[in-house]
């Protein structure tokens, strides 16, 4: 690790600003080799110096370069940030320069790797920043910095003390068991703490997958019979003309991406074919691409025609859907009713009429009281960001649980106290405490490029 | 004249080191200050208790002698923990002190290959590095390949009660005044340490009225797998509990400047795991009275041992602490308690064979490193005398795994964490206990012991077949099923279980938490011992959680079989944190298992590692 890395810190693209940065022990010098104004070397750490990159006599871009030196960086080595302009190919080219002079090109996530084995940050912030960088908004962005700033790992290590101190009360007993100074643990006794962990970690889980919808957003299939206005929909509510809407049916052949912000998370909006018998090829596919993503999505809007009873196609779908998460959306309201609303839930419905921009409003509001938004924008945002960390912390649910159910049979307390010690062990694991050699290779994999 | 082996000090860890290297025919000279004094017992009249009466089980599987003396002069015996699961159930026998140590002279006596000779050594002969003999007090010196140090207490031992000092081994003995300072020289880093015991009462000047009994079990058993018992139940001596009072503690707040600890003239690190009575009333005072227990010494003579009394306070202040002790008001105290403090040297200088790191064919075991009790103390012994031998005929040593038995787990804390204090053995020290049992240590360890040559043929075949018969067992419950017939039902019904509506085999049965084994031959007798069907009932009912245990050891077992190489230079693993390279470089662990054990190394240290033995090609 002793070589030094460079890669771009910035999403590539059009910026006022783009980032490159270079870690390592020779950072400094790098940069400075290439450098024209103030000697980078005799810079004091964490200041700012103007002036321009030159290699092989040509000017590639004014830049202001901040030198900062070990230990206080984000790795923990020397760190030197290019700050220069915006776009692919000056940037590309700067990056280029530095890997020509010496530098290596950083693997994904390797910036935080460097962090973390250098000790700058626990396993939990290494996440929280792979986070940050993924963040699509400003919800996932909280969860992430408060993820960051070891708060989260505060009330890991308050849960593990807990528990902790339930598995010392047990041993107490067995090591010393004549003696009456610690009370006797048996199964009844250690129930309503092991409960009250339980109730705390479920909770804790729950609010954590509801947390992965901010930073990963709510993946939404827009389903429904032919030319009853899915893509209408998709278009309002992405408040642009992405699908193309036509009064024929089948015009949407294939899939339809969008993104859109609503209640402060990202909805992944697919716009399907619409579901009918069809011989067209194309469109055929199409249609079991639908039905494959009703599987898939977290929330589906079922789009109806308000002025058409419901047909047999209509009850598939009703039927397809019934265990998911669905909004039915009743689609040209304006329109006389003739559709059997007994058939649909009316806790779920919206009305809308597209022609008139009629009832997205409503339809927005229904999501947001679906997914519970509003609580969530209000929340204190102590959520697990990652998968790896919520199935650790499912784990050590387990085996809370295992512990509840076995309570009540004549199962000796030391044994009970396994399944409780490995929870322990589970939520040391979360905030790498517990050394186990499959997790620093499977988290790191997962990191993108740059910080 | 040379020995093969010389022993220093004839505690319960010498006694096991030169029994195992005699018997392993070695030819071994044990060295003791007073013959009177091998095998004694200065502190507590028992033996065992949890995890450390697993250590004396473990300790006869493996061919020691602790389990069977210990049969040999019980006071009484009781075994702890029934009301739990088995992996913390624990034979503790009262021992009496007068026949402990005939006993096990006797043993020594008839041992060929030993000598024994009254002495105190004060140095080693020590040529580059390997040691090559002892030194005497009178500048003898005696020539041998190995040496192993048990000196227990004894290297500049100190007794305290209150602010007398004086240089004195317990009763008393002599103390070795210089061999700690020799071993600094050679380079051990020593610490002090300290320990202490309570007073001794004249049992007839006590009032027993006010005390409850707390007699032996009734229940007829052995220490050691290889003997049938020799005591009588209704010859059990009983000991007795009685509780402090509010006037004690008061005494004791009104003195506590005067005692050795609290008036600062103690440098040694006491264990936190046996507190001075002091401590307890200093450090837990809201707790009205503690528990105090009257145990006998022995049937030669008449004095009781106060346990969970243990003080450093002067003569004076003691009489007035036991005359406030309900039924000791007008106690006869024959023997006051004391503070000891002694030199040891830091395990991490040791090896998991217990050879030091500082000076080849050096063993060192019991209390010089670092541990209190009499159990530990002996499970080092045997280890360091087995591995002594090993290494005579150039051998591999012994070492025994975290998951294969308490003194696996003791001597790779020792090695790998160090200790600041008396290392006590406790059950949550090992993290595979329901693996570590007190019932299984045969089945765990007898293999090992046999292959040493501690283990005679005949015992070995006795052990064979009870691992065939258990393994008959198993399959005969496996393969025998109950059928939902009325009779059954009917049966199962009066167990208090729920009746059938399939065929259930008998294993299955068993595995109810409210059926036992017992109940389970109602339906079909089976004709095995009380040992064998012990193993039948506890591998059925715990399957569930000895499996997910043996998971977790096989976790650790991969980590353990990670080695890292011996001439790692720390310094060029680049990114280490500072803590971490210090630490490694001190215990130089033989395995990333061991090296993720090590407190102040961290995963990401463990990581670094990793990625450089992969990087040396290495692993």
């Amino acid at each position: 690790m002793k070589d030094t890395i460079a890669a771009i810190s910035t999403a590539l693209g059009v910026g006022a600003i783009s980032i490159v940065r270079v870690s390592g022990e020779d950072a400094i010098n790098y940069v400075n080799s290439i450098f024209k104004g103030a000697d980078l070397t005799k810079k004091e750490s964490h200041t700012i110096t103007y002036g321009h990159i030159v290699y092989q006599d040509e000017v590639i871009d004014e830049v202001l370069v901040s030198v900062m030196h070990s230990p206080k960086t984000f790795t923990m080595e020397d760190v030197v940030e290019i700050n220069c302009h915006g776009g692919i190919a000056t940037t590309n080219k700067i990056l280029e320069v530095l890997l020509r002079i010496g530098c290596r090109l950083a693997e994904p996530g390797e910036f935080t790797k460097r962090a973390f084995l250098n000790g700058r940050i626990d396993l939990v912030e290494a996440e929280s920043i792979m986070n940050v960088i993924e963040a699509e908004n400003e919800s996932a962005m909280r969860v992430a910095m408060k993820g960051l700033d070891g708060y989260l790992s505060q009330k890991i290590h308050v849960l593990r003390q807990r528990i902790l101190e339930l598995l010392a009360s047990i041993e107490v007993n067995i090591d010393y068991p004549e003696y009456e100074d610690a009370q006797e643990m048996t199964n009844q006794n250690i129930l309503p703490t092991v409960r009250q962990i339980i109730q705390e970690l479920s909770d804790l889980v729950e609010k954590s997958e509801n947390g992965q919808i901010l930073t990963t957003g709510i993946k939404t299939a827009i389903i429904g019979r032919p030319n009853v206005g899915k893509s209408s929909i998709l278009n309002k509510l992405l408040k642009e003309e992405k699908a193309i809407v036509t009064d024929i049916e089948g015009t949407t052949r294939d899939m339809v991406e969008g993104k859109v912000n609503i209640g402060g998370v990202t909805l992944h909006i697919i716009d399907t074919a619409g579901i009918r018998e069809t011989e067209d090829v194309v469109e055929k596919i199409g249609v079991e691409k639908s039905l494959h993503l009703i599987e898939d999505a977290t929330l589906i809007l079922v789009v109806l025609n308000n002025n058409e009873p419901l047909t047999i196609e209509d009850e598939q779908i009703l039927k397809e859907v019934a265990n998911k998460t669905v909004i039915y959306v009743i689609n040209k309201s304006d329109l006389p009713t003739k559709i059997n609303l007994d058939a649909i839930p009316a806790k779920d419905r919206v009305f809308t009429n597209t022609v008139e921009w009629e009832g997205i409003r409503a339809l927005e509001e229904k999501i947001i009281e679906k997914f519970h938004l509003n609580e969530l924008k209000n929340n204190d945002y102590t959520y697990l960001s990652s998968a790896r960390q919520i199935s650790l912390a499912k784990e050590a649910l387990e085996g809370l649980k295992e512990v509840e159910k076995s309570c009540s049979s004549e199962i000796p307390v030391d044994l009970l106290e396994i399944d409780i010690k490995r929870s322990w062990e589970k939520l040391g694991e979360m905030i790498g405490e517990t050394y186990s050699e499959e997790l620093i290779d499977q988290l790191f994999s997962q990191f993108c490029l740059g910080k | 004249m040379k020995y093969d082996v010389i022993v220093v000090g004839g505690g319960h860890a010498g006694c096991e080191a030169c029994l195992a290297t005699t018997r392993l025919g070695k030819k071994t000279l044990l060295i003791t200050g007073n013959k009177k004094n091998i095998a004694d017992m200065p502190c507590n009249p028992s033996i065992g208790g949890p995890a450390k009466g697993i250590i004396v089980r473990e300790i006869d599987a493996l061919g020691g002698e602790m389990a069977k003396n210990t049969d040999k002069s019980l006071l009484q015996l009781k075994m702890l923990n029934t009301k739990k699961g088995p992996a913390v159930r624990a034979l503790r026998a009262q021992v009496d002190k007068i026949i402990y140590p005939k006993e096990m002279m006797k043993t020594l006596m008839s041992q060929e290959n030993l000598t024994i000779q009254e002495a105190i050594v004060e140095d080693l002969m020590v040529d580059e590095n390997v040691v090559k003999g002892v030194v005497l007090e009178n500048g003898e010196k005696i020539n041998s390949t190995i040496v192993i140090l048990t000196t227990g207490t004894y290297l500049k031992a100190v007794i305290l009660r209150g602010s007398t000092k004086e240089e004195s081994g317990p009763h008393g003995e002599k103390p070795s005044r210089f061999l700690s300072n020799q071993l600094k020289k050679y380079g051990f880093r020593i610490q002090r340490l300290k320990t202490g015991t309570p007073p001794r009462i004249a049992k007839d000047s006590i009032d027993f009225s006010q005390a409850s009994l707390e007699p032996g079990d009734n229940i007829l058993r052995t220490f050691s797998f290889d003997r049938t018992p020799t005591y009588k139940l209704e010859e059990q001596l009983p000991c007795y509990l009685i509780y402090t009072r509010e006037k004690t503690h008061q005494i004791i707040r009104d003195n506590l400047t005067k005692s050795s600890m609290y008036g600062g003239y103690v440098e040694g690190i006491g264990p936190r795991y046996c507190p001075s009575i002091e401590d307890k009333v200093v450090r837990f005072a809201e707790k009205e009275r503690h528990q105090l227990f009257l145990e006998p010494e022995s049937k030669y003579y008449d004095d009781i041992y106060v346990q969970g009394f243990s003080t450093s306070m002067p003569q004076e202040v003691q009489e007035e602490m036991v005359h406030s002790l309900p039924g000791l008001e007008h106690a006869q105290i024959l023997k006051y308690a004391y503070a000891i403090e002694y030199d040891a040297i830091d395990p991490l200088q040791l090896k998991q064979s217990l050879e030091t790191k500082v000076i080849e064919n050096l063993f060192t075991a019991g209390q010089i490193n670092g541990t209190s009790g009499y159990e530990e103390a002996a499970g080092q012994g045997l280890i360091a005398g087995i591995n002594a031998s090993l290494k005579l005929e150039k051998k591999e040593p012994l070492i025994l795994k975290r998951d294969e038995a308490y003194i696996g787990v003791l001597i790779d804390d020792l090695v790998t964490k160090g200790t600041k204090e008396p290392y006590r053995m406790l059950t949550s020290r090992a993290e595979y206990r329901l693996l570590l049992r007190h019932d299984n240590a045969d089945l765990r360890l007898r293999e090992y012991g046999y292959q040493v040559g501690l283990i005679q043929e005949d015992i070995y075949q006795k052990f064979l077949t009870k691992k065939e018969q258990i393994k008959k067992g198993i399959q005969e419950l496996q393969e025998n099923k109950i059928t939902p017939t009325t009779t059954t039902n009917e049966m199962l019904k009066a167990m208090n279980t729920s009746p059938l509506t399939d065929g259930l085999t008998l294993y299955d049965l068993l595995k109810r938490p409210e059926i036992t084994l017992e109940q389970v031959q109602q339906f079909h007798p089976m004709s095995y011992s009380e040992e064998v069907l012990e193993q039948l009932e506890i591998t059925a009912k715990y399957e569930g959680y000895i499996k997910k245990a043996e998971k977790e050891a096989e976790k650790m077992t991969h980590l353990e079989n990670i080695p890292i190489f011996d001439e790692i230079d720390y310094d060029k693993v680049t990114n280490l944190a500072q803590e971490a390279r210090q630490k490694l470089k001190e215990v130089r662990p033989t395995s990333i298992g061991q090296a993720s054990r090590i407190s102040g190394v961290n995963p990401s240290d463990i990581s670094i590692l990793m990625i450089y033995l992969k990087k040396e090609k290495r692993i």
